[in-house]
């Protein structure tokens, strides 16, 4: 991995204080809703939502369930994917109907896998709402789509790879911004 | 063919001869389509010359198992074209079977097939059916058909069932000196199958043709010969057992001949899965789909490595007398369906003598051997005096081969109009470069 | 990697980590049968066409099951309505279903290797659903996935197919995939209905009666005994076939305690197998179909998911 060509935008500690704040902002606007769900998006989604869920739980006391969604089979890139399609499990033991959603992911960028999770989450029941909260908004969005929460905005170029390193499947925490030439082929982390 | 008194002198050749057994540097001098001369230099003024540079002469080759449609099924192959091809392979001699459609089970249709072969390269020999329409009941009129010139006797594609009636042919054929060639198989054992049945057709549910279904027929054939005390001839032996029963029946005596043909010698069931096992096939020409090709489908089917391995042996020490093709055109779109669906046969006058040559380079046979089962003894068999050698006052039929000359089979160049080999993109050493029947060229590559 | 082949043939030469990729992926599948909106967007816009020249009522509709649960469009086609029956041939067929343009076809076919020839003939994805007595891979695959819902797949557990394994793709499916998972398989059928050279197949334990294919093993597969081939002279009668190779209460307490009992459906009940062991709780033969809707999901979304080359 040629780190030099990696900026460094996140330490691990910023993470920490990032999904802090995220917390305790969905615990605030959602204070009077009864019916308040966290649904991650897999892989580094699901990851964050586990966070979130421990922060909300130690914070307040409240434990919200927690859902993961796989998102494969919603996408509308498929035919086009270059990389072999994996199709994860969703495991969304509860119901949506009348609840409210707070989908979770590591970056938003082109709005489409929110788009693909929206779908996915309306297939499964009739939410109250669905509320969106990502770690990173790297702009350039292809669709109507803006986050509730964010952690940190970071106006990429398309050319350029936002990256989200998480403890769970990548030993530590970090947000880098590298150009996308510069990607190794076998980078499996962050971004859509 | 003409009689002419052209004459051509071969110069500088390798003359290879079972009948005279001759291997040896010899200058072959044909005059009017017969062979005038044998020296080690001869000089001709009238005579065109042929530096032929160490090249090797030999008898033509003889085919007593060839199928050639016609009547009935031009579409797969005609007279004409089956004998291109034979020529374009070193035959020169054909033995066509009988079923054709009419069934070449009376004099009128013999007559026709000669009569179409008068403009033939190669010369044509009818064998007539067994039995008329070849039902398995009645004898055709064999006295009427040897006397329009049919010079043998099968009911080749089944067997005769009634042992009866196979008696009783047996019986009449020797009257007129004519073999009966048996295509041995029991019916019912044989069944549905498409396939040997062995290893492979255990693993890909293929209906398998056990080698019981040829060997018993074949035990009973040579027991009815040994029994009328006749001679016969068993078509294309698959296996090892068929090898042992007919090895057996000579050593006591027993008047019996046999061919294998050269798909039996080189190919064995894996081949049905995976043609291009064991072989390097030229990348343009390896076909699309290796597995399940039906151009491995034919009757008998492509045995186990241990019968060919048997073959092989026996074709050496002279238990199989004959190298036979079994030459059998179909069209593309006939074989271009299922498995099971698709016609037994495979064509092989245009690669045979090339894969005769590389038993040869595989030392399976001698050069003088190979004479034999590919000349000689084919025309013993079927009572041709003529020709199946070179010596002096025989036949002018003869194949010249560049034993080292590299090339590559691809159907899209044969003279046969079928395509069925199941030896496409096959890298050869060795091939008939110019023909002569009667001292006339009719092939030059 | 995964499984990234254009067209399913087959288990026979498909590597332990196809296997376990697809059976992977089939497990994702499975939730979505419990959702109360059981279809997914996955394969919209893509065209299936279940080419069926024999018979079959579930294998043809669990593919179509899992087709419209992909949100393809399903078409099928049997042989009755085709042309077929007018005489045209395989490849006429296809070429003219070609022409439609489906991005998978689905075909089940009496003869031995029409899938394979119709996969090298045309651009859409093929998924073999039977060729005559080779294979039906997507049965074995789903008959995994409902083993490794009991039993872990490896080395060590052993496996027992009985009945008429001659004519059998199931039988040859299923050996090829656990043979090359490594897993123990016996095989067991009256001997006019074993195929002749099977025992040198190199992993394959042949066993004269089902006594000793039992012994101990985990997990049963009982096949259906087609009752036509009587006529055949494979067997005397189905009372005799029942008596000595039938699975029945006394038989099952010879295999492990906690065996499972497979069948691929349909069952003739009282000749391969009794009610009372189908119907007990070791009979595992439902659960089989449900997996056979996920595992065909799966393959489907696997060929018809990936971009074109």
């Amino acid at each position: 991995m040629s780190e030099n060509k990696e900026n460094s935008v996140c330490s691990a500690q910023d993470v920490t204080q990032m999904l802090k704040r995220i917390a305790f902002e969905i615990a605030d606007r959602n204070s009077a809703s009864e019916k308040l769900v966290l649904i991650g998006v897999l892989t580094r989604g699901v990851s964050l939502a586990r966070r979130l869920q421990k922060i909300i739980s130690t914070a307040s006391g409240r434990e919200l369930p927690l859902g993961i969604l796989d998102i494969t089979l919603y996408r509308d890139d498929l035919s086009i994917a270059t990389h072999h399609p994996v199709v994860r499990k969703t495991e969304i033991p509860f119901s949506l109907d009348g609840v409210t959603v707070i989908l979770i992911d590591d970056v938003l960028y082109t709005g489409r896998t929110v788009r693909a999770a929206m779908d996915s989450l309306i297939d499964f029941g009739r939410p109250q709402s669905i509320q969106l909260a990502v770690l990173v908004d790297r702009g350039c969005h292809e669709l109507p789509i803006a986050a509730d929460f964010v952690g940190v905005r970071v106006p990429a170029s398309p050319q350029d790879r936002v990256m989200v390193r998480v403890a769970e499947s990548d030993g530590f925490d970090k947000v880098t911004v590298m150009p996308r030439n510069s990607i190794p082929q076998d980078s499996t982390s962050g971004e859509e | 063919m003409s009689n002419n008194n052209s004459s051509l002198l071969l110069k500088n050749a390798r003359l290879i001869d079972a009948g005279q057994n001759l291997d040896e540097k010899a200058d072959i001098l044909l005059v009017a389509g017969k062979v005038a001369e044998i020296g080690a230099s001869i000089n001709s003024t009238a005579a065109t010359v042929l530096d032929l540079d160490g090249a090797w002469v030999m008898p033509g080759a003889i085919d007593m198992h060839v199928h050639l449609r016609e009547p009935g099924f031009e579409h797969k192959e005609t007279i004409l074209t089956g004998a291109r091809a034979a020529v374009a392979g070193g035959f020169t001699s054909i033995a066509c079977m009988a079923n054709t459609k009419p069934v070449n089970d009376s004099a009128a249709v013999t007559r026709f097939i000669l009569e179409q072969a008068r403009l033939a390269p190669a010369k044509v020999l009818p064998i007539a059916a067994i039995s008329k329409g070849m039902q398995g009941e009645e004898l055709v009129e064999m006295g009427d058909l040897v006397a329009a010139g049919a010079v043998a006797f099968s009911e080749d594609g089944k067997t005769v069932a009634d042992s009866k009636l196979l008696r009783h042919a047996l019986e009449y054929a020797s009257l007129f000196n004519k073999p009966l060639l048996c295509h041995c198989q029991d019916n019912a054992l044989f069944a549905n199958g498409v396939i040997h049945e062995g290893v492979i057709s255990a693993a890909h549910g293929l209906e398998g043709i056990p080698t019981l279904a040829e060997d018993l027929d074949i035990a009973r054939t040579i027991m009815l010969a040994e029994y009328l005390d006749v001679p016969v001839h068993i078509c294309h032996v698959s296996s090892k057992e068929g090898v042992r029963l007919i090895k057996s029946a000579k050593e006591r005596g027993v008047k019996v001949t046999a061919e294998v043909t050269p798909h039996h010698l080189f190919l064995d069931e894996r081949a049905v899965v995976d043609l291009a096992y064991g072989e390097t096939l030229d990348e343009s020409l390896k076909p699309e789909q290796l597995c399940y090709n039906t151009a491995t489908k034919m009757s008998p089917p492509l045995r186990s490595a241990a019968d060919v391995s048997a073959l092989r042996q026996a074709l050496a020490d002279g238990t199989l007398d004959a190298i036979a093709t079994d030459h059998a055109p179909h069209e593309a779109t006939e074989k271009a369906v299922e498995y099971d669906l698709a016609p037994f046969g495979v064509v092989g006058l245009e690669t045979a003598v090339a894969l005769s040559l590389r038993l040869v380079q595989e030392k399976v046979l001698t050069p003088l051997e190979l004479s034999a089962r590919l000349s000689l003894t084919p025309a013993a068999i079927l009572g041709l005096d003529d020709r199946g050698t070179l010596a002096v006052g025989k036949a002018a039929d003869l194949m010249i081969i560049d034993p080292e000359l590299q090339w590559i089979v691809d159907p899209g160049k044969f003279y046969s109009k079928a395509r069925n080999t199941p030896f496409t993109g096959w890298q050869m050493s060795g091939r008939v470069i110019k023909t002569i029947v009667d001292g006339e060229i009719v092939f030059t590559l | 990697m995964g499984f990234k082949r254009k067209d399913l043939l087959g288990t026979r030469d498909l590597s332990a980590l196809e296997i376990r990729s697809l059976l992977e992926s089939a497990e994702s599948f499975k939730e979505i049968a419990e959702r109360p909106l059981k279809k997914v967007p996955a394969l919209r816009g893509k065209t299936v066409i279940n080419l069926f020249f024999e018979p079959s009522t579930r294998t043809r509709t669990s593919f179509e099951i899992a087709a419209k649960r992909l949100s393809a469009d399903a078409v099928n086609m049997s042989a009755s309505t085709s042309s077929v029956v007018k005489g045209e041939s395989l490849l006429d067929t296809v070429d003219n279903i070609q022409a439609m343009a489906p991005d998978i076809i689905v075909i089940r076919h009496k003869f031995v290797g029409a899938a394979h020839l119709i996969a090298g003939r045309v651009g859409a994805r093929v998924v073999n659903a039977g060729d005559g007595a080779n294979e039906h891979p997507t049965q074995a695959l789903l008959d995994l996935l409902t083993i490794s819902e009991h039993k872990k797949l490896e080395p060590g557990l052993t496996v027992a197919i009985i009945g008429d394994i001659a004519h059998s793709r199931v039988a040859r499916s299923n050996i090829w995939a656990l043979l090359t998972l490594g897993i123990t398989v016996r095989v067991c059928a009256p001997p006019t209905m074993l195929p002749r050279g099977l025992d040198k197949i190199p992993g394959v334990v042949v066993c004269a009666r089902p006594e000793a294919a039992l012994a101990g093993v985990d997990v049963v597969m009982m096949l259906r005994i087609q009752l036509e081939r009587q006529d055949r002279m494979l067997f005397p009668s189905i009372r005799d076939y029942a008596r000595i190779f039938g699975l029945n209460r006394q038989r099952l307490e010879l295999a492990a305690p906690d065996a499972i009992v497979m069948h691929p459906g349909p069952m003739n009940r009282g000749v391969e197998i009794t009610s009372e062991v189908a119907d007990s709780d070791r009979a595992v033969i439902l659960n089989q179909v449900s997996n056979g809707v996920a595992l065909r999901m799966a393959v489907l979304f696997l060929l018809g998911g990936q971009g074109h080359e």
